[in-house]
């Protein structure tokens, strides 16, 4: 029995056995659903009172690349992001495996299958073995807090950085944890060895030799770890591979006791003998896993021609995309699943509006009186909020394709003689990954005109501060943009007339301009 | 004991609020709980939903099988019907708030959507923004919703009562005697409702 019990999200679990773990920083940009562990860790006395690093990062990258550098001074550190946030942090990630870490340094990346607030479902599994980085994977919030405190003393241990992969339905559901005793953070001991830090293609060839050697022995040795685990069953016509929160959902299905033989997952790479117990234990296997079928291909070969047949996403015993949940998998069984009553006809689905007075409404208004008289212009977008002006009454936005692509894809856009060709970016967005893209338009002065939606917060995860907020003009000028085509306006309908004049303007104006439509998030105007 | 319960709503009507007091009610009995939440994208106006999982033995999913739900409390009486295929079709309530949110173009007429409800066999429609409002406590909706369910849930009302005043205590008194207030008269008009039969 637990004396201490917390209840807390995944997420919460993550960040509470990170603090516990003695980590001297987190470092993150937003993004559902991985947000709630650092803001856990800036609400947290303890971490408030040891000064733990938790200031939020422009975006993944330079996240990934402070924590790495605190893990050279020797101290531990954790890095967190949504799993299409590990794309922008891919290459100090995939280069931390060759370089090695000091400190320990573990990276939470959160998946989000079904897409519930993502542009994909990229599975970070793909990514980890990429690098050559262990990954662990838990299935409930007790085996999130268990394994970060572990990962770090792993990844101190193999000096590698370790990934801690989690999905949507773990990270954002509450259950009871039980925590272990705080350990003391590490004391400054930066390292010197430039041989590994000093990737010249001299140390990183030897490096990367190493490292491909360790690989092999480290997947061995991860047999003697508690997360891969086989569990015996009587009924051998059925073996089941449960990673992750799939394993939860087997449970579901059999109240009173599975009788098949079970391999747990919460560990890769998977040392080999499991393979050898699979070709035993039971005639065929069924492969349940959260996100891409990246177990179930490893084991069919990259021929299909598995030692064992195999059932999962590739034949569609299970969908081949899209989350699981205790239905299909109970599906998948040959349970038959109980159903209550049908939704009535007249429900219609209710997606995602702007709130009633977002400044972003206001915004798209004046856009869409100008742009009207273009019909081959084109409006690029971008990923927040403002996005949903994709969807009436606004049907102002052509596209949307990952952070900081409006400016960048409208500058292409132009190259290729579109006209007008406009870009509509958040401010948080645009410290995420606008600047470089506006650095290349102003260094060709392309015929583009960018909107910042400059609402001063990052309203789509929930109002974290926005490293822009009170920067852009002298980012933007700083840049190069001609201060003459630099102008705030104010999204309001009662300047609407006056606001899209403004717009016309820079539209005739074959250069860079920037538009900054600036008014406060009504959701932080209205918690503050 | 096992008790597993969805709580439906519009992003932004703060239906973590209620599943953050029957999670303070559980851990006052010391059962275990599983509480899966909707955070991003939907919470802008969306369609939003908690499943919540009470138990005095280990649980699984955090995620409730279809059929299985005992309650489905809605704040909202259009998403009241959109979770149906989770109620377990035998013993399984529907209590629902009859305030529209309608921020969208095709809402149906809400007198369309209280027919599907009272066909139910085990329902508790009433609405609990006039009533919070009527006590003076307009913000108080939620807590409504959780008096107007909490015949149907498994704790005394006392256990509720004392998470409401531990939840509101940072707020003062008055604010958790306006809370208890608006618990008590929602819960006594549920209690009062006679049981409806299947038509
Ligand atoms: C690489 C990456 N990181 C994070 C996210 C999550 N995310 C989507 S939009 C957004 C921020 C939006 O803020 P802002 O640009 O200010 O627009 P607002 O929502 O305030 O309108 C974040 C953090 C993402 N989709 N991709």
């Amino acid at each position: 029995m637990c004396t201490q019990s917390l209840l807390l999200l995944g997420d919460e679990a993550v960040a509470r056995a990170a603090l516990d773990a003695g980590i001297s920083g987190v470092y993150a940009y937003p993004g559902t659903p991985s947000t709630e562990i650092t803001e856990y860790i800036q609400q947290d006395p303890d971490a408030i009172a040891r000064n733990v690093h938790r200031q939020w990062c422009a975006n993944e990258k330079t996240a990934m690349e402070e924590a790495l550098g605190m893990s050279y001074a020797g101290k531990r550190a954790l890095v967190c992001m949504k799993h299409v946030g590990l794309n922008v942090a891919a290459d100090p990630f995939v280069n931390s495996a060759i370089t090695g870490v000091g400190g320990g340094l573990v990276v939470a990346v959160a998946d989000d299958p079904s897409m519930h607030s993502s542009q994909n479902e990229q599975d970070s599994r793909f990514y980890a073995r990429f690098a050559y980085i262990p990954l662990l994977e838990p299935s409930t919030q007790q085996e999130a807090y268990e394994m970060v405190r572990a990962a770090f003393d792993y990844s101190e241990q193999l000096r590698l950085p370790i990934v801690v992969r989690l999905v949507t339905r773990l990270a954002h559901s509450r259950a009871d944890v039980c925590p272990t005793p705080p350990r003391p953070e590490n004391p400054l001991a930066p390292a010197s060895e430039p041989s590994r830090w000093v990737l010249l293609p001299v140390h990183a060839r030897k490096n990367w030799d190493v490292l491909t050697r360790r690989w092999p022995e480290i997947t061995a040795a991860s047999q003697s770890l508690p997360w891969n685990r086989f569990f015996p069953g009587p009924d051998r016509r059925l073996g089941i591979v449960a990673a992750g929160i799939a394993f939860n959902y087997l449970h579901e299905c059999f109240p009173v006791g599975i009788p098949f033989p079970i391999l747990k997952i919460g560990h890769y790479p998977i040392s080999p003998t499991f393979l050898d117990t699979m070709k035993t234990a039971a005639d065929k296997w069924l492969c349940l896993e959260e996100g891409a079928p990246f177990l179930e291909e490893q084991l069919r070969g990259p021929f299909s021609t598995p030692l064992f047949p195999i059932r999962g996403r590739l034949d569609r015993t299970l969908p081949r995309t899209g989350e699981l949940n205790p239905d299909l998998v109970a599906k998948a069984l040959g349970l038959n699943p109980r159903e209550g009553p049908p939704v009535p006809r007249l429900v219609p689905p209710r997606p995602p509006s702007l709130c009633r007075r977002c400044p972003h409404a206001d915004t798209y208004d004046f856009i869409r009186d100008v742009m009207d008289n273009y019909p081959h212009g084109r409006i690029f977008s971008d990923i927040g909020c403002y996005t949903l002006g994709a969807l009436p009454p606004h049907n102002a936005i052509h596209t949307c394709v990952d952070m900081g692509a409006a400016i960048t894809m409208a500058k292409g856009a132009a190259d290729a003689g579109l006209y007008p060709s406009l870009a509509v970016i958040g401010d948080s967005t645009f410290a995420h990954s606008g600047l470089t893209g506006l650095l290349d338009a102003v260094a060709e002065n392309s015929p583009i005109t960018i909107l910042i939606l400059d609402n001063e917060t990052t309203g789509m995860t929930g109002g974290q501060d926005s490293l822009a907020r009170g920067r852009i003009e002298s980012i933007v000028t700083g840049l190069g943009v001609a201060p003459d085509h630099v102008a705030v306006v104010t999204p309001l309908p009662r300047f609407r007339q006056e606001n899209a004049q403004r717009l016309r303007a820079e539209i005739a104006y074959r250069g860079v301009s920037v538009l900054i439509a600036r008014r406060p998030c009504i959701q932080i105007r209205k918690s503050s | 004991m096992h008790y597993d319960m969805i709580i439906a709503g519009v992003g932004g009507q703060g239906i973590l609020s209620i599943s953050a007091l029957i999670g303070r009610a559980a851990l006052t009995r010391g059962w275990h709980l599983k509480q899966s939440e909707v955070h991003g994208m939907a919470q802008r106006g969306g369609a939003v939903q908690s499943h919540l999982r009470l138990s005095d033995r280990p649980i699984h999913s955090d995620l409730i099988p279809r059929g299985r739900a005992l309650l489905i409390l809605a704040t909202e009486p259009l998403e009241a019907l959109r979770y149906l295929p989770w109620l377990d079709p035998e013993k399984g309530w529907l209590v629902a708030n009859e305030e529209p949110v309608r921020n969208m173009a095709a809402y149906p007429d809400p007198t369309t959507l209280y027919a599907a409800i009272r066909a139910f066999p085990r329902y508790f429609l009433f609405n609990a923004d006039t009533l919070a409002r009527q006590l003076q406590a307009p913000r108080a909706a939620n807590v409504a919703m959780l008096g107007a369910a909490s015949p149907r849930l498994p704790f005394e009302p006392e256990t509720l009562e004392a998470a409401i005043a531990a939840q509101f205590a940072r707020k003062g008194d008055s604010v958790v005697q306006s809370n208890l207030a608006v618990f008590r008269a929602a819960r006594k008009e549920a209690l009062r409702t006679p049981i409806s039969l299947a038509p």
